[in-house]
């Protein structure tokens, strides 16, 4: 008898290091399911991702394991037609894990509080924030109707309109429009983001970063890009017909070539820009034979300084 | 054994009138039988559960490339929209409420639900939405395509500038779902209180009726929001008012708190008969009593009432001040409490048992292990900070299949085979069965499992076309789907053989303790000839001890 509790207790020992060295490992691995981390915020986003990652793996691993033991062990032998233990509870195990996932929730909404914090501080100087600790504006996604002002005063400020369905991209500093986001990096940048027409989401994989945009309201987005690259930008809020085409590249450059880039392109004449939506709707219209249904018309492809 | 006088106990209950009594027109008719509208539900929703299944496939074809080559973007989006409309309104709900329907009245030792006529106008209502959504196929313009959320200022747009289009129609539908359920939710919660045989207190019903119970009062306060939300956006495309459409001064953003105000809670109403459903099965496949009868009972509840606070974890990225994200944060993450004292009571009820993997078993388990899965993935996404990433990504696609494939039909399919013999009188076939539970769990998996991944890389939802990059785990997708969608046919072919000719089932195949499994198979009209008298706890497996005072013989 006491050696069978002895080897219950060291299979439950074992068992335990097994899944937590495999959680460990699958938290590791979980960095490599996310894009490059081409944005000061995407590092924060990512540690914390791993972390419930890790936690995630121990905790379905662990039930996995206690099912699949009963599953393999506790199997009723085709004539047993006996009932099981007569248990109908415990209470110290029932107290046990109802505290233990209060702990856990506490655990991940702090963090998770934490980096959503630091993530409003990265990039800026934190002397703005004193006054001010709990509201967090400047993370980005301060409405300008709720009168949130810019904390640290971001090196660019860039507006970005979004519409049906395109981007376009207009840099004050030159009086430069694109249909190409080109941001410097190790700064940290201020976007006004507008809509036209209906909701859209402004969303860089590789920045972690979303935020939807809202008709007749300006939301005033900051973030810092750390690494040069090139990426893309979708819209993420459905957005009607051809939603899915509306994307644009982002290209981000040291401050140098940004500088050398605005200058250049603020000597260009506006060009109208390819169009996907526009180009394949006027392509559908002059089938014989439709096969959809009407939709809105996307506007006409926006004239621009740089339609990269 | 306790000496309890039954002579009064079937006066309360007013005899209920039924149709034709009998045959296969009865199911076609405007029957009173709460069992005969509990099949007629569920073989409803099964079949536009089929529907929504092809819309799938179509949707899985168009995106197994990544450009958009198989179908037009208008029916692509139209495609989705009513993939999610019909596989939320027309499958999920309604089979849910035919099981409970089925199930409820002959648990609580009831001889029909408290309101049969007005249970049977609930369910003619789900042949109409469901004729109006189909309907909205052959008007100009075509069906909705703003999503089954229906986020305005997309869905007010009306292209074709009529008046009778394809979202008027959603809405319409949408609407008069929504009457029917608050019928049904009307009836279950007096069913509920007013009707259980007499000694079954509230702490000795089946744990499906408490979770019924939780659910049905979700459906009563959260209804009221998405009805008042329909109308008014109804009112913006008809007659040009501006609650939501900023072209006329009003906050679209307003209309996603009264969407999710209901459609949050929704998804507890729909997975918490399927933890009834658990709750139901381990006990009788392993042979144990049920793990912390009372907690668990309490946890539906508790998660009933926590769902109602939750709904701005939809909405974190939409504008939502600081606070408001942090608050329903908080919220969200408590939902895991009550669920993971669920999920740990099934483990323990499961283990050190008899343990017989039949095929409701199997469903069962396979339901419980993605729902774990499903569960974790719904903590990275309370998380703030992670859910700015994930947002309307294929990761959140991927997390509610999980739920609502991988948990809520599995466990659905449990539930047909569990209680097959006693609605039909027939067993079904044990092999084909298990068939389908391998098909439906590897299809499952491989469907939903890529889009994870899919959805940290930056894949958004609600596209018709993508970037080339993603295409590896998209064809596994598609793949998945298709597989997924053949595992319905050994379902269907064991269902229909077995409901014709399959062996005669006896009263109680499973040796399971409930009242239901008292009665005949099928029950008889009036459920119990005598209304029994309960006398112990349920799921009291492993004690000898029987569950309803015998009857006297003078009633007869």
């Amino acid at each position: 008898m006491k050696m069978r509790t002895f080897f219950n207790i060291f299979t439950l020992i074992v068992g335990a290091i097994a899944i937590s060295t495999i959680s460990l490992w699958i938290g590791k691995l979980a960095y490599s399911w996310l894009p490059p981390q081409a944005a000061a915020e995407s590092h924060l986003i990512d540690d914390l991702f791993s972390f419930l990652v890790t936690l995630g793996a121990f905790i379905f691993l662990g039930v996995t394991a206690v099912l699949m033991y009963s599953l393999l062990f506790h199997r009723a032998a085709e004539d047993d037609l006996s009932d099981g233990p007569h248990i109908e509870g415990n209470v110290t195990l029932e107290v046990v894990w109802t505290a233990i996932p209060i702990f856990l929730v506490f655990w991940i909404a702090g963090y998770s509080y934490q980096i959503y914090e630091q993530m409003g501080i990265q990039g800026s100087t934190a002397l703005g924030h004193l006054h001010n600790p709990m509201e967090m504006k400047s993370a980005y996604a301060a409405t300008n109707d709720e009168g949130g002002a810019v904390v640290a005063e971001p090196s660019e400020t860039i507006d970005v309109l979004a519409k049906q369905w395109a981007w376009i991209f207009h840099y004050p500093e030159k009086d430069v429009t694109s249909t190409e986001l080109h941001l410097p990096s190790d700064r940290r940048v201020h976007l006004a983001l507008h809509s036209q027409d209906v909701l859209h989401g402004f969303y860089i994989p590789a920045f972690r970063l979303k935020q939807d945009i809202v008709p007749n309201q300006t939301i005033d987005f900051e973030f810092t890009p750390i690494r040069e690259g090139q990426y893309r930008l979708t819209d993420s809020q459905y957005s009607g017909t051809y939603f899915a085409t509306m994307e644009a590249n982002v290209v981000v450059e040291s401050p140098e070539e940004y500088h050398k880039w605005l200058t250049k392109v603020a000597t260009h004449k506006p060009m109208p820009a390819y169009n996907q939506a526009a180009a394949e709707y006027t392509q559908t219209s002059n089938q014989s034979v439709k096969t959809g249904w009407e939709t809105v018309a996307p506007a006409a492809a926006p004239l621009v300084n740089y339609p990269g | 054994m306790t000496n309890i006088p039954i002579d009064r106990l079937d006066l309360p209950v007013e005899k209920p009138h039924h149709g034709s009594g009998g045959g296969w027109k009865e199911y076609f008719s405007f029957s009173t039988d709460h069992k005969v509208i509990g099949i007629q539900y569920l073989v409803t929703s099964f079949i536009f559960f089929l529907v929504g299944g092809i819309f799938a496939m179509i949707l899985r074809g168009e995106l197994i490339t990544p450009e958009s080559d198989l179908i037009d973007r208008t029916v692509y989006n139209g495609m989705f929209t009513m993939h999610g409309t019909v596989m939320l309104f027309l499958w999920t709900f309604p089979s849910l409420v035919g099981l409970a329907n089925y199930l409820v009245p002959l648990m609580i030792g009831a001889r029909d639900m408290a309101f049969p006529r007005l249970n049977a106008a609930a369910f003619w209502m789900v042949p109409v939405v469901g004729i109006l959504l189909m309907a909205s196929f052959f008007v100009p313009g075509g069906p909705a395509q703003a999503g089954w959320w229906a986020y305005p200022p997309v869905s007010i747009q009306n292209p074709t500038g009529r008046l009778i289009n394809g979202q008027v129609i959603w809405l319409l539908a949408v609407a008069i779902s929504g009457v029917s359920s608050i019928m049904g939710a009307v009836n279950f919660v007096t069913t509920i209180v007013k009707m259980r045989a007499p000694g079954m207190g509230y702490f000795r019903m089946p744990l499906f009726v408490w979770a019924v119970f939780s659910a049905q009062i979700i459906q009563l306060f959260g209804l009221p929001a998405l009805t008042a939300g329909a109308v008014m956006l109804l009112l913006d495309i008809t007659v040009g008012t501006g609650f939501f459409n900023p072209a006329n001064g009003g906050n679209p953003v307003m209309f996603q708190h009264y969407f999710w105000f209901y459609s949050h809670p929704a998804v507890y109403v729909i997975i918490l008969p399927i933890f009834g459903i658990f709750s139901e099965l381990f006990p009788v496949y392993s042979r144990k009593p049920l793990f912390g009868y009372k907690v668990v009972a309490l946890s539906s509840m508790l998660i009933a009432v926590v769902s109602a606070i939750v709904w701005v974890h939809h909405m974190y990225v939409s504008g939502t001040p600081a606070w408001m994200r942090m608050l329903f944060m908080m919220t969200t993450m408590l939902v895991s409490v009550p669920t993971g004292i669920k999920v740990f009571a099934w483990v323990a009820t499961i283990w050190g048992g008899k343990i017989r993997l039949n095929t409701p078993m199997l469903f069962a388990l396979g339901g419980l292990i993605m729902f774990v899965f499903a569960g974790i993935v719904g903590i990275m996404l309370s998380s703030v900070p992670v859910d700015i990433h994930v947002n309307n990504t294929y990761f959140v696609v991927g997390h509610f299949h999980y739920v609502l494939y991988g948990t809520v039909t599995m466990g659905m399919y449990a539930a047909i085979y569990h209680w097959f013999p006693k609605m039909t009188g027939r067993m079904y076939n044990e092999g084909w069965g298990k068939v389908h539970f391998w098909l439906a769990f590897i299809g499952t998996n491989l469907n939903f499992l890529p889009m994870h991944p899919l959805g940290l890389q930056g894949m958004l939802r609600r596209v018709a076309s993508y970037a080339p990059e993603y295409e590896g785990w998209n064809i596994v997708a598609s793949l998945g789907a298709f597989l997924l969608g053949m595992s319905t046919l050994p379902f269907i072919f064991n269902i229909l053989v077995s409901w014709m000719q399959g062996e005669k089932a006896p009263d109680n195949p499973w040796r399971a303790i409930g009242l239901e499994w008292l009665v005949s198979s099928p029950p008889p009209v009036e459920n119990f000839e005598e209304i029994p008298v309960v006398i112990s706890e349920p799921y009291c497996y492993g004690k000898s001890e029987p569950l309803v005072a015998e009857a006297h013989s003078h009633q007869d």
